[in-house]
């Protein structure tokens, strides 16, 4: 089935679009039946230098319910100049200055390449990006420090046209106001109160002379009003020296407390700071904090150091006092946020936990970026932070911000949800599905920050009746029309128009399985499981999950009755078991072992980098150096791990080099210095480079490890190697017995089977197998 | 424990005998005929009761009626028993303070020291023993011609007595129950008197000093009329009693020498005063009685009657009948013979119950045991021992206490003693501080306290052996054994959080609105800060002030600002939620002035340009406030707010305020709202302040209604002041501000002060007037208290008093220093205690009496009306006058009003009281211009309101332009100016320069620099500076009146017959008001009438 997987790629590469099936099962019954949803992961703004935005607008379908765009699947009259309307079949007018086409003299759109095109907008007032600088005094001397350097870093990369502000906190809230000569201003409030937009509006003195300067020239100047956010290139010096000159808070802290940090607070008034003053705009609120709020609305942990942050445990226990109101309050400001079209990105360094649990819909509802780090001196954050602003080949950030995402289906399907940075626009229509998955009820998102990788995973929900089939040769189309303001402040629409056949289950099975993207397939899975933990018990998405691969294999597999070794299952589903089974290891859904920050940082991540990364996140990558030949991928089990070889992994988050017992040895003894053993040195350099071309591309920057055997960081493969060797064969049996009674028949046979053993077990099987044994709580 | 190891400067007391002769001499030195007993020793040998033993049998006088001598007098050496009295005055008041000082501590015992320098005293003080003490025998006074009103010459000195000013110390006390020269009204046959000849007079005007009676023609009701005439010291003019001009240039035809006449015997001792006085009343008659003896109505008009309130007088048609004002007393020379009596002499402490010299006396004091009158004053040093004696006499009890006085260079401030450890000695019961006036018993290992009499034990590392009398052997090496006020170091018990402070800060909040920066306040304010800070108040010698400053400006929002020293440039933090305030830093915001120079520097340089474009002109006021309490809060330190603020805070915040001036509400029953805050929500802040030792100064610059009344709330709960610059303008009122600021940033401050008083079994303190805030009964409590702030203390009976005992008062003021040292300030004072009320009315002071009655008053109009609090104070001192009359006086006609001698004056200046600004406003005074005095009088001392309430009036071309001294006052009345002089009137917040119409061109040229009188511009505030005598002397003297005062006084220049010139009338307080108040004749007519009725 190459075939296939090129037609993937292909279409990945150009539409950035991955369906889990790409042959579509033609009824509701049987798309229920196929277990796996019609869905598909989409990533808008994915890079397509060869593909040079057109400089007019869109011509729209003239059905005010549909506004579909024209795409080349539609039917075109050329003598007419007429345009069928693929997804309502209305016949519209080309537009005047479309008089001249012709068969040969198509406009871009038509062109059957141009599945994916996008648009330059004319109209409209460009605004100027915005960077709000929302900064925690509460620091250690060498972390403020570093982050002062950062910050004042990024102003060299940010366009000169930039608005920049800078809010700082700790115990106090201060604005800074950056027009003043001479003495430098801010404004300050409490940490402890939580204030309305109007009231800081107010406060900060915008109101009153903003009001009657927009209603006499609303278009000109709309934001110069504001003093605390300018244009880099005025007050890039004045800036530098105000961050230069950053103090720690200077609120005495007394022993066995916590700083004071008014986290909720600062960021209530970035939001309502931006909110009154550049409301739809496309503006980054940029939250660095260096530990977890304690004070005020927001607040996450008391000053008490002897009361310890919430953990898993105490959140299972009902113990975690503030954190349902610290959610509400940041859920709202999110909301708030998204609303305007803001971006709130939040920079977390420390130790200990910094309450990323309850702010993290900060950054998943406005496509934020999520850091999380150490201390602000690690180049982790540094080189993060750094390539935030990283730029395009055009020499554009990587970045987009208030975007809108329209999805039009075909009326054979409707849409059911959205999962991604993103939230619901609540657009109605005839093409929403009742059912939700994910962010649902709506066919429109907001987007308000998002980069080329930012992907989100779209489902669908097949609405064709069984009793009236489609055609033989019918497509299903999907349009998705992207809006947005691209960082060179211009407003851009890319739309994206695909289109799949329609394929009668029944009959032709094999099609829709050799069609089945098993790595999309279990990317939008996880992200449902993932969707799903956020609200539901861990075991409940456990044994949804579970119960979700049975019946797929059930569905999809071949095997005997009473044989487990006979059980099969096609190439193109050969995968997925093993991505559920690494998936149900992974921090996404497992807890244990990981603070509350911890998994709502992994989980983030998760539900916003495209397929290939996500996939790595699920199960990570283990390359194997040896001297017996080129890097090559080894199984994520612990018989990969050997004396002589030297491992890669990268989990996305952590990338790790591990030394074999004999390499190590050899390195201390020094062999890799000596000129006859230059190979050795070079076996040693090998991973050492891979890994550093992978940091390169990689945001966040993960973790590096460079261990060895015996090392105290060799924990971290350890942990999420598949631990065959140590106790493959000491599964009680009762527990399979126990989920036996509930598994297909097949599944009993396998586990009933006496002196099973699992070398003979395919691959596939084990993965299987271990999956089913490994469910101890069902 | 010895205190002086601990405080090195402390006096040794008891000391070096060879001192004394030196004292001795020096003392009586410059006394003309001094004859000064030098028998210091009886004082120290004796503890107070100790001069008792003046009762010496060889000495002629009566005993004193103070108290029993105490057992120890047997053994005293006759001369000295015989001196106890006097020497003991004379002997301490010889040294001055800093030969005190400079004196080892060793520990001579003045045991020895006794006798050395006693001479033949006795001779001397024996003249006086037989002088009549008594008063008001008319007959006595046959011979004195009291009508020498005009008398220049002092007619103390014709009486042949010892110096008057010796005597005067000597006897500790000053007459006081003189009668005033008294005007018969009975003798005066309407008809027959008109033909007054002087002859006659004596009789009626033989008035002794001791009671000044006169006839007020109103007395008479209709026969006034015809009284009028005949009492006329004139003997010319007997006729007319029609307009008299009382001119200082008319030639007095009536004056009499006194001399002559009274260099007659003085009449036998009277048989009611004890000998304490003795020859008080010949001082006294010497004194006063022909400077002002009492004289007989002078034909002034006398329509006065509508200004009384409720009586409007008997309606008199009929002619009006002059009252001839120099016949009645004269505030003027009972000052003058005050200060000529007493001001040349020490007032020395030691002895109970002595009245002071009046406050506008200078004079130096001697601690020898009780505070000095700086410290406290009393409304009279002679307690009735009973509350029946107290409410028929209806003299209030009260003491004016000010706490931190500021002393003359030649006084030592108030030694500081270390307890250690253990804290002050204090009794077990009442917790009284150890002093003086406790007692040592079992030798010396236990005390009894004299407050409460409950018996204490000594602590071990406080026991002394006690000497033959019973006196500790140390008593003189120890100020809380020796001094009437001293100070303790307190310990931490005496602390807040029971943590000892840290110093305190300024915090300086300048309104940086639109109308501040206009008139050009605030760059003059940052212009002035500059030097100023460095100006900070320190402790003793120290090298910086420990009080570390901060500065905050606003409008509608605050704005912080953080100097911290590393900074390059300061940081402006704007807080602009007002509705609920916090200090958005700490660090940097309070900072030591030299270490931050440069930032502050720096700051000050920007803030009047930062504002310069300002449109913003509303303000707030309570989170200004709220913020600076604040900040102290977060340093966890007390301190001073400076507010400089311009404008009625309308802006939305706490404490907002409406403008609800209505002058339709004057003399109803709402005025009194105009006086009361508009909120409580000051209060509330008030209480915080207090709670956190914030003190807030208010400086106002209002260009209209600010409502000073609420503004006010404050300050005057947290013990700060407030300056008001009405319509500021910095060419006319730089000046006067800037003083006042310097002033009030230097000077000395405690903060964060508690203060109770104590009172010995008998009486307690039940009320108390000033400026400082009271959340329990007994304690005052103070956020800051400065050296100009009086706190007034009303005592009542709760039991009898012992004639023996007599009655003590402690006032414990515990505060921090400048420096952030916490301290006791102990105040100990010792009153006698009286059985007959006449020696009462001999022991009273009236200016005390005074300042407490319009304190009294003053608050009273918060809550009735003006009306009301005006009646009760006539009626209140109706009632005093009324009872003296019956009681003390001797019999006379019914129709002779008779003034107790020390409160012959209390009706003019009860007059003044009530036709003040609060309590009778003119149509010209703003409620603001009352709120803002009613509040400045609430912490007034005695001098202030003395001079506040009859204002100084000062001829400048009467004296020689060559004598250094001020020229002697006249009395405030218009009749008293000519048109040919030059008059400087000041009251302590206003100083006017009266110019006559007529006055020589010469003098204008020199002063003004302008040829003609027309051409003096009106309104004047600065003289110029010219090189001739004339101009220098007057300029001295501007400064001089200046320097007496607490606040900078601006000068205007008043033309006569100018329109400027009603302002200044409305201070010649004899004078009838156009606000409606009486004229001096005319109240006092009224007051005769009031008495009158009372004693039928």
């Amino acid at each position: 089935m190459a075939t296939y997987l090129e037609f993937i790629q292909q279409n990945e590469e150009r539409d950035g679009v991955r369906f889990s099936w790409n042959v579509w099962p033609s009824s509701r019954l049987e798309a229920t039946r196929m277990v796996v949803p019609l869905a598909c992961l989409l990533t808008p703004l994915r890079e397509r230098p060869d593909l040079p935005p057109v400089q007019y607008e869109p011509v729209l379908c003239s059905r005010p319910t549909c506004k579909a765009i024209l795409n080349p699947l539609c039917q075109v009259d050329y003598r007419a100049k007429l345009w069928a309307c693929n997804f309502c079949f209305q016949r519209n007018q080309f537009p005047p200055a479309y008089t001249g086409i012709s068969e040969v003299n198509q406009p871009a759109e038509l062109m059957p390449q141009f599945s994916t095109i996008e648009y330059v907008i004319q109209r409209g007032p460009q605004s100027p990006l915005i960077f709000l600088y929302v900064v925690d005094t509460c620091l250690e001397e060498d972390d403020l420090q570093a982050l002062k350097e950062s910050l004042q870093m990024s102003l060299s990369l940010l366009p000169p046209d930039a608005l920049v502000g800078l809010i700082t906190f700790g115990r106090m809230v201060q604005v800074h106001e950056l027009s003043c000569e001479g003495i430098s201003k801010s404004f300050v409030f409490r940490g402890t109160k939580d204030l309305t937009a109007k009231q800081i509006q107010d406060m900060l003195g915008l109101t009153t002379p903003a009001m009657p300067m927009q209603q006499a020239r609303p278009q000109e100047h709309p934001f110069v009003s504001s003093r605390f956010l300018q244009p880099i290139q005025k007050i890039d010096m004045n800036l530098t020296d105000l961050l230069g000159e950053l103090q720690r808070d200077p609120w005495p802290v007394t022993q066995g407390k916590r700083p004071l940090r008014s986290t909720g607070v600062a960021l209530s008034i970035a939001v309502g700071l931006l909110e009154g003053t550049f409301p739809n705009t496309g503006a980054r609120i940029m939250l660095f904090t260096g530990g977890p709020p304690t004070q005020g609305p927001g607040m996450v942990v008391g000053d008490e150091l002897k009361v310890p942050i919430r953990s898993w445990h105490d959140i299972e226990k009902d113990n975690a006092r503030f954190m349902k109101k610290a959610t509400k309050h940041y859920e709202m400001l999110a909301n708030r946020a998204a609303t305007n079209g803001h971006c709130i990105d939040i920079y977390a360094c420390a130790l200990d936990q910094t309450g990323l649990l309850e702010m993290k819909c900060c950054a998943n509802l406005t496509g934020g970026h999520m850091v999380m780090g150490d201390s602000f001196n690690t180049s982790l954050f540094k080189q993060t932070f750094q390539r935030i602003f990283s730029k395009d080949f055009n020499g554009n950030f990587r970045m987009a911000f208030g975007a809108t995402l329209e999805v039009k289906t075909s009326r054979e399907l409707k849409i059911a949800g959205a999962i991604g940075p993103c939230v619901s626009l609540n657009v109605k229509g005839p093409c929403v599905s009742e059912n939700e998955l994910g962010v649902g009820g709506t066919s429109q998102w907001k987007i308000c920050g998002l980069d080329p990788t930012s992907t989100l995973g779209i489902y669908f929900e097949v609405v064709n009746q069984h009793n009236a089939p489609i055609p033989q040769g019918g497509r299903g189309a999907i349009q998705f029309v992207t809006q947005y303001q691209h960082s060179s402040t211009q407003r851009r629409i890319r739309v994206t128009t695909v289109a799949r056949n329609w394929a009668d289950a029944q009959s032709h099975l094999r099609h829709i399985e050799a069609a089945f993207d098993q790595e999309a397939a279990a990317v939008l899975m996880a992200r449902l499981g993932v969707f799903r933990a956020e609200s539901e018990e861990g075991p409940d998405v456990l044994r949804w999950l579970d119960r979700q691969l049975i019946r797929l294999c059930q569905k999809f597999g071949q095997y005997n009755k009473e044989d487990p070794t006979s059980f099969r299952l096609s190439d193109s589903f050969s995968l997925y078991p093993q991505f559920m089974f690494h998936l149900r290891r992974s921090p996404f859904l497992q807890v244990f072992n990981n603070s509350p920050d911890e998994s709502s940082y992994y989980r983030h991540h998760f539900a916003r980098q495209d397929l290939t990364q996500s996939l790595i996140m699920i199960q990570p990558i283990l390359y194997s150096y040896s001297f017996h030949g080129p890097p090559e991928p080894v199984l994520l089990d612990s018989s990969s791990i050997l004396a002589d070889r030297i491992l890669l992994m990268d989990t996305f988050f952590q990338i790790v080099i591990y030394l074999g017992e004999t390499i190590a040895q050899w390195r201390k003894a020094g062999y890799q210095d000596m000129p006859e053993y230059e190979n050795f040195k070079h076996l040693l350099q090998a991973p050492l480079d891979d890994a550093q071309e992978i940091l390169q591309a990689r945001f966040p920057m993960p973790r590096y490890i460079n261990t060895e055997h015996g090392g105290s960081q060799a924990r971290f493969l350890l942990s999420k190697v598949n631990p065959s060797q140590t106790h493959n064969n000491l599964y009680t049996w009762g527990q399979v017995m126990k989920y036996s009674r509930r598994m297909s028949q097949q599944m009993k046979c396998l586990s009933l089977r006496k002196g099973f053993t699992w070398k003979r077990l395919s691959h596939t099987e084990k993965i299987l197998f271990q999956l089913l044994t490994g469910s101890s709580t069902i | 424990m010895n205190v002086n190891q601990s405080a090195p400067p402390v006096p040794p007391f008891g000391q070096p005998q060879p001192v004394y002769p030196g004292y001795h001499q020096s003392s009586y030195g410059g006394q003309p005929g001094s004859t000064a007993p030098p028998t210091h020793y009886g004082a120290y040998n004796g503890p107070v009761p100790g001069y008792q033993e003046t009762l010496a049998p060889g000495v002629s006088r009566a005993p004193p009626s103070s108290g029993a001598p105490p057992a120890t007098t047997a053994q005293t050496p006759r001369g000295q028993a015989a001196y106890g009295q006097f020497g003991q005055g004379d002997v301490q008041n010889g040294p001055s303070s800093t030969v005190q000082m400079q004196r080892l501590s060793g520990s001579q015992p003045f045991g020895s020291a006794p006798l050395a320098p006693v001479v033949s005293q006795p001779t001397v003080l024996q003249p006086y023993g037989p002088l009549p003490t008594s008063s008001q025998v008319t007959a006595q006074l046959a011979g004195m011609q009291i009508s020498g009103a005009m008398a220049p010459a002092p007619p103390t000195l014709g009486l042949g007595y010892g110096p008057p000013t010796s005597l005067a110390s000597a006897s500790g006390s000053f007459p006081n129950s003189g009668l005033y020269g008294s005007y018969s009204q009975g003798q005066a046959p309407p008809l027959s008197q008109t033909q007054g000849h002087p002859g006659a007079q004596p009789p009626q005007r033989s008035a002794l000093p001791q009671a000044s009676s006169f006839t007020p023609p109103a007395s008479g009701g209709p026969r006034m009329p015809s009284m009028s005439g005949p009492l006329l010291p004139g003997q010319g003019f007997g006729g007319p009693p029609v307009s008299q001009p009382n001119h200082v240039s008319s030639p007095p035809p009536q004056v009499l020498p006194p001399g002559t006449q009274m260099t007659g015997p003085p009449g036998p001792p009277p048989p009611m005063h004890s000998s304490q006085q003795p020859g008080y009343q010949l001082q006294q008659n010497g004194s006063f009685g022909p400077g002002r003896g009492p004289q007989p109505n002078y034909g002034s008009p006398y329509p006065g009657a509508p200004t009384f309130g409720s009586q409007p007088g008997p309606p008199q048609p009929l002619p009006p009948k002059r009252l001839d004002p120099d016949a009645i007393p004269s505030p003027i020379q009972v000052i003058e013979d005050d200060r000529n009596n007493r001001g040349s002499e020490p007032f020395v402490t030691g002895v109970r119950g002595q009245v002071p010299p009046l406050v506008t006396t200078n004079f130096l004091v001697k601690d020898q045991g009780n505070a000095s009158p700086r410290y406290i004053r009393c409304t009279s040093y002679n307690i009735p021992c009973t509350s029946d004696m107290a409410k028929q006499a209806q003299v209030p009890l009260a003491a004016v206490i000010k706490p931190l006085a500021r002393l003359p260079p030649e006084e030592a401030s108030p030694y500081v003693v270390d307890h250690g450890e253990s804290g002050p000695l204090r009794c077990n019961r009442c917790k009284a501080y150890m002093c003086p006036f406790m007692q040592f018993i079992e030798g010396g290992r236990r005390f009894q306290c004299c407050f409460c009499s409950c018996i204490n034990d000594v602590p071990p590392q406080y026991f002394q052996h006690l000497d033959h009398t019973g006196k500790r052997v140390d008593a003189y090496d120890r100020p809380e054994l020796s001094l009437g006020s001293y100070e303790f170091l307190a310990t931490v018990d005496y602390c807040k959080n029971n943590k000892f402070p840290s110093p305190p800060a300024f915090i300086f909040m300048i309104d940086v609105s639109y109308n501040a920066i206009r008139s050009g306040l605030v760059r003059l304010l940052c212009e002035e800060l500059k030097s100023l800070l460095d100006c900070l108040p320190r402790e003793g010698r120290a090298e910086e002030s420990a009080i570390r400053v901060g500065f905050v400006t606003y409008n509608k929002v605050l704005h912080f600002y953080n100097v911290k020293s590393s900074l390059a440039q300061p940081q402006m933090m704007v807080v602009s939620d007002v509705a609920d305030m916090f200090v958005p830093l700490l660090d940097g915001f309070l900072v030591n002035v030299n270490e931050s120079r440069a930032v502050i520097t720096s700051l000050l340089d920007q803030i009047p340009e930062m504002f310069a474009d300002t449109r913003e002109t509303e303000t707030v006021f309570a989170p200004v406030i709220q913020a600076g309490m604040e900040a102290l809060k977060a340093a966890e330190c007390a301190g001073k707010l400076f507010l400089f603020h311009t404008s009625l805070p309308i802006a939305e915040a706490p404490g907002k305020l409406k403008n609800r001036d209505d002058r339709k509400l004057i003399n109803t029953d709402k005025e009194k709202t105009l006086f009361q805050p508009q909120t409580g929500a000051y209060q509330t802040l008030a209480k915080e302040c207090v709670a956190q030792g914030c003190c807030v100064d208010l400086f106002l610059f209002p260009n209209q209604y600010v409502d000073v009344a609420t503004l006010c709330v404050v300050p005057q709960l947290t013990g700060g002041s407030v300056y008001k610059y009405a319509c500021f303008q910095v060419e006319n009122d730089q000046e006067r501000f800037l003083s006042d600021l310097r002033r009030d940033v230097q000077k000395v401050v405690g903060f964060d002060a508690v203060m109770r008083v104590r009172t010995s079994t008998g009486i307690r303190a039940v009320d108390f007037f000033g400026a400082f805030y009271m959340s329990n009964t007994t304690d005052v409590e103070l956020a800051g208290l400065d050296g100009d702030k009086t706190v007034t203390v009303e005592f009542k009976h709760d039991d009898r008093l012992n004639e023996e005992s007599g009655a003590l008062l402690q006032c414990a003021l515990l505060y921090t220093s400048c420096a952030g040292q916490r301290r006791l300030r102990i105040h100990n004072l010792a009153l006698n205690c009286c059985t007959q009320l006449a020696d009462l009315y001999r022991n009273c002071e009236t200016d005390t009496l005074i300042n407490y009655m319009a304190k009294f008053a003053y608050r009273g109009v918060l809550n009735s009306p003006v009306k009301t609090v005006r009646d009760a104070l006539i009626t209140q001192c109706a009632q005093i006058l009324a009872c003296y009359r019956k009681n003390c006086a001797s019999p006379s006609s019914a129709g002779q009003l008779i003034l107790p001698e020390c409160m012959k004056l209390l009706p003019v200046y009860l007059n003044c009281v009530l036709k003040s600004d609060v309590l009778q406003p003119g149509a010209e005074v703003t409620t603001d211009d009352r709120a803002y005095v009613r509040q400045l009088v609430t912490s007034m001392d005695v001098a202030e309101t003395n001079v506040f309430f009859y204002p100084r009036l000062l001829p400048l071309t009467k004296s020689p332009i060559e004598s250094t001294t001020e020229p002697p006052a006249v009395r405030a009345s218009e009749e008293r100016l000519s048109d040919g002089d030059i008059y400087l009137l000041e009251n302590g917040l206003n100083l006017f320069l009266w110019v006559g119409a007529s006055v020589q061109q010469g003098v204008v040229q020199s002063l003004f620099s302008v040829s003609s009188f027309s051409q003096i511009t009106s309104g004047l505030s600065i003289l110029p500076v010219l090189d001739n005598p004339l101009s220098k002397k007057v300029r001295g003297l501007v400064d001089s009146l200046r320097a007496q005062r607490s606040r900078y006084m601006k000068l205007i220049v008043v033309k006569q017959e100018d329109k400027l010139e009603m302002l200044f009338k409305h201070f010649l307080v004899e004078d009838k008001s156009l606000s409606g108040g009486a004229s001096y004749v005319d109240f006092l007519c009224h007051m005769h009438k009031e008495i009158r009725q009372l004693l039928s």
